[in-house]
């Protein structure tokens, strides 16, 4: 490892920008003649609309246009779709609602599009979108996923009778009734996985610029993937051809999932630049956030788990519910199926899990991928499953996983999966050493003494990631291939551009996509720079999202890099006349291995670039590019354990203490990855803790700013105690895992698992409040 | 229409804004000022801390004629020149951002609790001091050890000076 090569904690190359204010995101960009766009928006969850007057609004200062969903549909923009088919157990496909960009007749969720104002700046249309007076006939609405589907429930779309999207299932009834009817014990658990919102930092935001003379439009998005999002707006929404339209994701503030998906603003601004013949411009607002951005979780579970008398695992089965909202998201159907009932077998040797899924629509915010998408939610059921039978069972809750973890591989689950590596004991007794879980008692006892409850809770979590083999996810309903594009193109001064499909918005890939450059050729990374989000300068690319940037993205950087290397050697080996067998590169130089004589990178790639002595019949230039699809997902893995205080009186929880190990497979950066790490912790404790997405009966958003919704604050969390196990992940020559989800997935069933823990009562849902967990313990 | 005359990370500027427009409209969209962001609109995230008068203020929550007269610093104008401020070096050296949007924000607030606490930070006191200002990225842990190490560095940069 050189200082800066794989493995160094580099500092990051992207921070200068952002430390001085120098950041370029979205609502940044001001473009000559722009104009504002302010979106009117439903206040019903569910209603008819009558009538949009938007005479008195047209004749307002700097009103340049009044736009409607009719108005959509007059010009056969599409609807928006989504990108994954899932079958339900009778065969019948999918049940997808219609949803326009803006409703032209019916409004599913409060915040959904009906309308857009075009003016000269944003106050004026916020202005005149208070003079636009909508008629609207409101309908029954339903929120509750459990009052969605009774006979007689409101109902949101002809197309999906009883509100039902999907009823799917995974995996052997009959082996798992079997398992079941010989079972010494059995543990049943119902959880609900609390509904989220996402909560990037940066509003979303979009610019769109039509340019008439080349009937070309250039977008200017919050996006995770702007090529998904080219293909998407070009493919389904007739926005124009590919080649016609220009999408740049510039500095994005966050994603988390929910900038993956391509929403009806951008759609809307593309096309009523062209309407209105200057560029349009809409910056959301918090609220506007926490109305459209796709919400994540929103899942209620009843499952039972089957146990033989040496308290081995012999059966599992689970029964959820997922909410959709109103309409299905881009990527919405893959959540609750194959990103989570495919990691129900945990860390652990279950020979029989069967799996129904039932989709519902409310007349809620659609619901959709958050950082870690469908296996959150299945590491917190088989997690908080763990505990409750280590109670149940009288064991120690450790000693129960290590009872039943997997310990040989590959290993085949019942669900599809088929775990590559991994050393789950390794992590539990890291987490355990650093937590010195031996002296837990010892410290409870003393915390009893002060009148406090102390609890210790384990949280053995493991995801897939790597996202993903195209053949796979294509045989299983994906709409598009998971693999990932790179391009190497050296200079004729031997400085270095990498052009990536992956897209940066904090995951620090500017440092680490440069440190593989370091490790191979031994040049600075201040030689190298790293091109994205820009589908003008980068071939097409699948974006960042399921921790895939460095299990698939560098490793397609890596595969360009190879060949170009491969050119490179035997430009050298010509210049110095010698063979290319003989060929290494050490310190920026292409050397004669046993020899001192060497050839510096600058001098091959000029002499790539003037082609006055290259090897007979060689192309001239230094540039190679390569697509990579993984052969596998990838499988972090790790043991969290919590320990915390819960004061009787208040129901307050304090942290005492909260270890992590994580196995990644190789690290690239160990600093940027603990960065990961710790935020995505935070997330998974502000869902047990803090966070929760609230209607009520009627669809009324209850939780839509942040004085509402109970965002995890500096105060709230502890600092926290990582390290790391490796197993190298066997399915990319580099040995990556993914870091980007872990601490989200994990992180929410050690705390559940803690707080249970101390006041001896297993039935408390996310989040825990104080005033919950307070009436948890006084409940009788 | 108002003239609001301040002075702006040194510089002494008039602007003529719409009575209604907040102190980071005028900062971002006037004078071009974009480090500044607005992430919630209800002064709880604090992605808009500027400093007015020396001391922290929550730009979109406030009236740009209420800094009139003011002396307004932003994220644009502590470092001196290629000199960055210790609080600018520290979040950088000690990974204290990722996307960077509430950075700005983060840096200003946290110069304004080294300056009133002096150097008697701990944790717990840097932790409950950024109450105001929301991270979704770096669950805090690498920023409370980037305030930590910048209150050192500042407390010596003061004495030297």
């Amino acid at each position: 490892m050189g200082v800066e090569g794989i493995g160094a904690r580099v500092v990051r190359k992207e921070d200068k920008r952002f430390i001085t204010g120098k950041g370029r995101f979205v609502d940044d960009i001001k473009l000559t003649g722009m104009t504002h766009a302010y979106f009117i928006r439903s206040p019903h969850a569910h209603a008819k609309v009558k009538k949009i007057d938007s005479s008195a609004a047209l004749k307002m200062p700097g009103v340049v246009a009044v736009l409607t969903g009719q108005q959509l549909v007059d010009d056969k923009v599409g609807n928006l779709i989504c990108g994954w088919a899932i079958t339900s157990k009778d065969g019948s496909p999918m049940k997808m609602g219609a949803w326009p960009a803006m409703a032209p007749e019916t409004v599913r969720f409060v915040g959904q599009a009906i309308a857009v104002v075009i003016a000269d700046s944003k106050n004026l249309a916020r202005d005149a979108a208070e003079a636009v007076v909508v008629d609207y006939e409101e309908l029954p609405a339903v929120a509750d996923m459990h009052a969605a589907i009774k006979p007689g429930a409101p109902q949101l779309h002809p197309e999906a009778p009883g509100n039902q999207v999907y009823d799917w299932v995974i995996g052997d009834e009959g082996a798992v009734n079997a398992a079941f009817s010989k079972a010494a014990n059995v543990v049943k658990l119902d959880v609900t996985n609390n509904r989220l919102a996402p909560n990037a930092m940066e509003p979303r935001a979009a610019i769109a610029d039509y340019d008439t003379a080349e009937e070309h439009f250039t977008l200017y998005t919050t996006s995770q993937n702007p090529h998904v999002a080219r293909l998407v707006l070009s493919a389904f929404y007739n926005i124009a051809p590919e080649h016609k339209l220009r999408v740049i994701a510039p500095d994005v503030g966050g994603g988390f999932g929910s900038k993956i998906f391509i929403y009806p603003e951008e759609m809307v601004a593309l096309w009523a630049s062209k309407k209105v013949g200057r560029p349009v411009k809409w910056t959301g607002d918090r609220t506007e956030a926490f109305l459209t951005d796709a919400h994540g979780r929103d899942h209620i579970t009843h499952a039972e788990m089957a146990f033989d008398a040496n308290n081995k695992i012999i059966g599992l089965k689970v029964k959820t519910y997922a909410n959709f909202g109103a309409y299905m998201s881009l990527f919405s159907s893959s959540v609750p199926t194959y990103l989570y009932a495919t990691l129900l077998s945990g860390q652990y040797n279950i020979p029989a899990i069967h799996a129904e899924v039932i989709g519902v629509y409310t007349n809620t915010t659609p619901v959709d991928a958050y950082r870690g998408a469908g296996r959150p939610e299945a590491s917190y059921l088989i997690e908080r499953l763990m505990e409750t039978a280590a109670r149940q069972l009288n064991v120690d809750p450790a000693q129960l996983r290590r009872t039943n973890f997997i310990t040989q591989f590959p290993h085949q689950t019942p669900v599809i999966m088929a775990y590559d590596t991994g050393d789950f004991n390794a992590s539990l007794d890291a987490a355990m050493k650093a937590i010195d879980y031996a002296g837990f008692p010892a410290r409870k006892a003393k915390a009893k003494a002060d009148g406090k409850l102390r609890g210790i809770g384990v949280s053995c979590y493991i995801e897939a990631c790597g996202i993903a083999p195209s053949k796979a996810v294509g045989s299983l309903g994906a709409g598009v291939g998971l693999w990932e594009s790179a391009e190497v193109r050296v200079n004729p001064v031997g400085t270095i551009e990498i052009l990536t499909g992956s897209h940066s918005h904090g995951q620090g890939h500017e440092t680490t996509f440069c440190q593989l450059v370091a490790e191979r050729l031994g040049v600075p990374i201040s030689q190298v720079s790293i091109v994205h989000g820009d589908t003008d300068k980068v071939q097409f690319g699948m974006g960042t999202y399921g921790s895939r940037s460095a299990a698939v993205g560098l490793t397609a950087i890596l595969k360009a890099m190879e060949k170009m290397e491969s050119k490179a050697k035997k430009i050298a080996a010509h210049a110095l006349e010698a063979s290319e067998a003989d060929i290494v590169i050490e310190n920026g130089e292409f050397k004669v291995t046993g020899t001192d004589k060497a050839i510096a990178l600058p001098m091959v790639a000029l002499a790539a670039y003037t082609a006055h002595n290259l090897p007979d019949g060689m192309e001239p230039g230094l540039k190679e590019s390569a697509f990579y699809d993984p052969t596998n997902f990838t499988f972090p893995a790790g043991a969290y354990i919590c320990e915390l205080e819960v004061d009787p009186g208040t129901g307050k929880t304090s942290f005492v203490n909260f270890v992590a190990a994580d196995d990644f497979g190789r690290l690239i950066n160990p600093m940027i990855v603990e960065g990961q790490v710790h935020g995505g912790l935070v997330q998974g404790i502000g869902q047990a803790l803090l966070e929760h997405a609230i209607y009520d009966a009627n669809g009324q958003p209850v939780t839509a700013s942040f004085m509402d919704y109970a965002m995890p604050r500096a105060d709230d969390v502890p600092s926290f105690n990582l390290s790391h196990t490796t197993t190298l992940c066997p399915g990319n020559p580099l040995g990556i895992k993914g870091c980007g989800e872990a601490g989200a997935i994990g992180a929410s069933a050690a705390v559940i698992n803690a707080i249970t823990d101390a006041i001896g009562k297993n039935n408390l849902e996310m989040p825990a409040t104080p005033d919950r967990v307070w009436r948890t313990i006084h409940a009788a | 229409m108002s003239t609001v005359k301040l002075t702006v990370n040194g510089k002494a500027v008039a602007v003529d804004v719409e009575d209604r427009t907040l102190l980071v409209q005028l900062l971002r969209d006037h004078l071009n000022l974009t480090g500044t962001h607005v992430g919630c609109d209800t002064s709880q995230c604090g992605a808009c801390v500027v400093h007015m008068d020396g001391r922290a203020v929550k730009s979109c929550t406030m009236l740009a004629g209420q800094a009139d007269g003011a002396n307004v610093t932003t994220i644009e104008g502590i470092a001196k020149g290629d000199e960055l401020h210790p609080m600018q070096a520290a979040f950088r050296d000690n990974h204290g951002l990722q996307c960077g949007y509430c950075t700005p924000g983060m840096i200003m607030s946290a110069i304004d609790i080294v300056h009133r606490h002096g150097g008697q930070l701990d944790e717990a006191t840097v932790r409950t001091e950024l109450e105001g200002n929301i991270c979704r990225c770096t669950g805090y842990h690498n920023i409370v050890k980037a305030v930590l190490d910048a209150a050192g560095r500042m407390k010596v940069s003061q004495a030297a000076e």
